[in-house]
């Protein structure tokens, strides 16, 4: 199978993205001015910045060529999946609920959080085993996942968070240690933690590849 | 063209660690009697048509789940 990691002006992890979805399948870049998908099977909106991240993070990225294109591809029922950066631009996009705002603490954190996968029947977390805890790493300002009340009420019922801050670890004040969030449909996902910074023992964790895995093992049977 | 201002700032209710940040320095610096210190956005623009600017503010000036927003002419 075929991943597609987009490239913004500012996108720093990138790089990792495609090498950690190159563990499971293909990858290929995706420059932000093109608007060509070239065939691929699945998405990812890496870390980073995106077009100085002005007026809000993720705000400008969203108009971008390329990012008509995967609000298409994921419309269709493409299978889209968001980190740190990637996330805003994907909640600014409407395409996943909430918003991210400045962390509580105002301040940049950078550390190991262990996040309890709450559903491992999803495209994203069928490689996990029930009940699991990832060790992936954070690095980010702006990560609190807020919702107002209504909405964060239909997104629990609906049970789109699929994975939390373990208790006593949430690193920027998110709505009830949100962690990650998904769509109605299940087929799009962000998250602020960075499962591409975890796929090999020499950083200490390789909890991250199984997000990589659960995409391949769910796309497995149709794209070879 | 007319000039406009958009006032930009965090919804009611929704925590706002900026304006905490004032509120805590300015009595630090022994500025006393300060209350409710919200920090937001001020976006200048001139427009030809400024009934327009309400689509803009929805579209991408503003994002409505977490900001309020003032349309003044300036």
């Amino acid at each position: 199978m075929k991943f597609g990691v987009l490239r913004f002006p500012g996108s720093c992890d990138e790089v990792d993205a495609q090498l950690a979805c190159e563990r499971v399948g293909e990858a290929v870049i995706l420059w932000h001015g093109d608007t060509d998908l070239q065939g691929v099977d699945a998405i990812v909106v890496p870390g980073g910045f995106s077009y100085g991240d002005y007026l809000r993070v993720g705000a400008i990225a969203r108009f971008a060529p390329m990012m008509e294109s995967v609000i298409a591809f994921a419309r269709e029922g493409g299978i889209v999946l968001g980190i740190c950066n990637g996330f805003q631009v994907l909640c600014e996009a409407g395409l996943l609920p909430g918003a991210l705002l400045p962390n509580q603490s105002l301040r940049f954190v950078c550390r190991q959080v262990d996040l309890v996968v709450e559903d491992t029947r999803t495209p994203f977390t069928n490689a996990c085993e029930p009940g699991a805890t990832l060790s992936i790493p954070v690095k980010h300002t702006t990560g609190c996942w807020y919702a107002p009340a209504e909405l964060h009420e239909r997104v629990e019922a609906g049970g789109q968070v699929l994975m939390r801050y373990a208790p006593g670890q949430n690193p920027n004040g998110s709505l009830a240690d949100v962690a990650g969030v998904r769509n109605e449909a299940g087929n799009v996902f962000g998250l602020m933690p960075h499962p591409e910074h975890a796929v090999d023992p020499l950083t200490g964790s390789v909890d991250g590849l199984t997000l990589f895995a659960s995409i391949r093992e769910h796309l497995g049977a149709h794209v070879g | 063209m007319t000039r406009m201002r958009v006032l930009v700032r965090p919804k009611a209710g929704i925590l706002d660690p900026q304006g905490q940040a004032v509120e805590r320095a300015l009595p630090a610096l022994g500025f006393d009697g300060v209350d409710h210190v919200h920090v937001g956005r001020l976006i200048e623009l001139d427009v030809a048509d400024p009934s327009r600017l309400a689509e803009m503010c929805e579209a991408l000036l503003v994002n409505p789940l977490i900001e309020d927003y003032e349309i003044v002419e300036s």
